[in-house]
């Protein structure tokens, strides 16, 4: 009896010491869902297939695909504190041509005003190595991933691009299948980017009765305009060689949160 | 007492993996062998347990070829099972609308021992390894995506697949797990030199077959270790002065100290396997020791062990190459080689 009265002090005590700590973090409480708007443009304007584009090396240039894996998302406060979308459900395959993936949904993320986002462009060197059983959904390299894979030099490819060029020395077409993960047993070439994005304006605020829009800007034009300027006459087709980092690295800048959408 | 105690333990891990991977009485015995006288798997057998359904599965799977494209080619056309699962008469594979690729067929043998796959090792995870062969445009020059949607077509395979894994939907996984389970299968360890390490049925090496052993833990097994014949690495064995035709490695790496090296294969079933290297180049065992005595050349990424003081390659009298060849066969696993459960039927 005595053991019972005992448990149940504990028990209240808990209970009172853990919604104590919970009101006084924030004032909001639950979970709520966010939308990740991957808002695909070619300089200052919306990116279209099929319309032609002035590179900074002065080629013309036009899209024919343009798609790239997000994983691996973080949402970050101002206080530093954040929370990481778990492994199960982060991995996200944006094709330019597909609307819906232009918008995935995160759910469960705790209410709160978030700051800054963080991803990676790509898949982790984890997931990368992953067994079969682990490779579902846009992984899954015979199903919504299976044009995102190499199946010779077992990987997936992070960004790929294809397009047409009057300038490029390949039959007038230009192919960027940039990835690598930086291997298994030897160090290969690694072209994961952790991209981390601060909100300009307004924070991301997560509510149970909200669901916010983060509005991100992914300037396709980067890719070829950056450090190094990209030409489709002198490097119409890139994937698995030492040249696709000059590339990733250039792409990596393509990405802002133009605005926050909270209402 | 210590040489019975082994064969006890051999005879045990054979009777547990057997019974463990098929429960039912009805089915003939089948599970992935794990010889005493090997290190332990690389593979996780757990993940992925064999059944006989799965494996019968996976070998209908690896025998037809409505893998391929025009439904011309199956797994089992570039890897024969009496010539070691490897492609006989073709330097190399020989693939659909006979399309030749680069490389000489390897032989799929120990399987679960492996560690990366392909010559190149650009595969590193067995269950995936058939997204290559299938999706190359000069072997099978096909999807696995559309394989699968091919296969659920067909109500046979839906009844296999339900069997074997519990469901008629064919998934990526399930569809490479059953090829698995038909390849890990096949293990060679029941070689005359096999039975002779692990002392049963009082087999016994002849003094030339045993100087050939002693030639080749001394020369050899520096790449071709264990009792798996290969530690798995990539090396270059001196076949060439230049590697426009075949970087290996190299294409997957892409560092410059890879330039050149291939996996090193192993020496089982050799007799089965001619030819041999990535390229198919040498038929018969005395090329492959003329090479490593006099042909192999000098390149930046040569291995080490056939670099001594300036000369290159490994010093071998005749009498000495012709003990390793007998040695060598002493490897070819007969009984592998005609065992019906890995035929086509
Ligand atoms: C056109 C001939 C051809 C066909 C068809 C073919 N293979 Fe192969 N296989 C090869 C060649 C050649 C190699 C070595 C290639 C290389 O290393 O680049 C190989 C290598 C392999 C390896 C690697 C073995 C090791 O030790 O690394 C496996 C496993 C394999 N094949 C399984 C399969 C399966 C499963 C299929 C059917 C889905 C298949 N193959 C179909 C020719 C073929
Ligand atoms: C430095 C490491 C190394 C040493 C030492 C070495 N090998 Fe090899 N061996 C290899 C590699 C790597 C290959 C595959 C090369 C290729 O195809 O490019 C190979 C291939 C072979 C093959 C062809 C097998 C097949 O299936 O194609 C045979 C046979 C062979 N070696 C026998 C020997 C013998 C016998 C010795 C000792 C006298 C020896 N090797 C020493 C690394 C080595
Ligand atoms: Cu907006």
């Amino acid at each position: 009896m005595k053991n019972i009265q005992h448990t149940l002090l504990v028990i209240l005590c808990a209970t009172f010491i853990f919604s104590c700590k919970k009101s006084s973090d924030s004032p909001a409480t639950g979970t709520g869902k966010v939308s990740l708007e991957f808002d695909n443009r070619a300089g200052d304007a919306e990116l279209v297939f099929g319309t032609t584009y002035t590179t900074a090396a002065g080629e013309q240039i036009s899209f024919t695909k343009f798609n790239y894996y997000i994983s691996n998302v973080v949402f970050i406060k101002a206080d530093g504190s954040s929370y990481v979308v778990p492994k199960d459900s982060c991995y996200y395959l944006v094709q330019h041509d597909v609307e819906e993936s232009r918008g995935p949904l995160v759910s469960n993320i705790p209410a709160g005003d978030y700051t800054a986002i963080q991803f990676v462009l790509g898949v982790d060197s984890a997931k990368c190595a992953a067994p079969v059983e682990q490779r579902t959904g846009v992984l899954d390299p015979a199903g919504e991933g299976q044009d995102m894979y190499w199946s010779w030099n077992s990987g997936y490819i992070f960004l790929k691009t294809e397009g047409t060029s009057a300038q490029s020395t390949m039959e007038n077409t230009f192919m960027y299948h940039i990835g690598g993960f930086g291997g298994t047993t030897s160090a290969t070439i690694n072209n994961i980017k952790t991209i981390k994005l601060i909100a300009p304006e307004d924070p991301i605020m997560v509510r149970t009765n909200r669901q916010p829009d983060i509005h991100m800007y992914v300037d396709a034009m980067k890719l070829f305009n950056g450090t190094t300027n990209i030409s489709v006459a002198t490097d119409p087709m890139v994937m698995f060689a030492p040249y696709s980092t000059t590339i990733a690295n250039n792409y990596q800048h393509m990405f802002s949160i133009n605005h926050v959408h909270n209402d | 007492m210590q040489k019975r105690l082994i064969y006890i333990c051999y005879l045990l891990c054979y009777v547990l993996l057997m019974s463990a991977c098929d429960k039912s009485s009805d089915k003939p015995a089948i599970g992935v062998l794990l010889p005493v006288n090997f290190p332990e798997p690389v593979y996780n057998l757990a993940a992925n347990p064999v059944s006989w359904d799965g494996f019968q599965l996976g070998k209908s799977l690896f025998y037809d070829p409505i893998l391929s494209k025009d439904n011309s080619v199956s797994c089992g056309s570039c890897h024969i099972a009496t010539s070691a699962f490897t492609q006989h008469g073709h330097t190399v594979s020989h693939g659909i609308n006979d399309q030749l690729g680069k490389r000489n067929s390897l032989s799929l043998v120990n399987l679960a021992w492996g560690k990366d796959f392909f010559w190149d090792g650009g595969v590193h995870n067995f269950d995936l390894v058939a997204f290559n062969p299938i999706q190359n445009p000069v072997e099978m020059d096909e999807t696995v995506a559309n394989v699968i949607v091919k296969l659920q077509q067909i109500s046979a395979y839906k009844q296999q697949f339900k069997a074997a894994f519990g469901s008629e939907e064919i998934t990526t996984q399930t569809f490479t797990k059953a090829l698995s389970q038909f390849m890990l299968c096949m293990v060679s360890a029941n070689s005359k030199y096999d039975q002779y390490v692990r002392k049963e049925n009082n087999i016994t090496l002849t003094t030339d077959e045993l100087d050939g052993l002693a030639l080749v833990k001394a020369k050899c097994s520096n790449c071709h270790a264990t009792d798996l014949f290969t530690d798995g690495s990539f090396r270059n064995n001196g076949l060439s002065s230049s590697f426009e035709k075949d970087m290996g490695r190299y294409n997957v790496t892409l560092m410059p100290e890879d330039m050149g090296k291939f996996k090193v294969p192993t020496l089982r079933n050799l007799t089965y396997s001619t030819p041999y290297m990535h390229d198919g180049r040498f038929t018969t065992l005395e090329q492959v020791l003329n090479h490593y005595s006099s042909g192999v050349k000098a390149t930046a990424t040569l291995d080490s062990t056939l670099l001594n003081n300036g000369t290159t390659g490994i010093a071998l009298s005749d009498g000495e190459k012709q003990h390793i060849i007998a040695f060598l066969k002493t490897l070819d696993d007969e009984s592998f080689i005609r065992d019906k459960r890995f035929q086509e039927e």
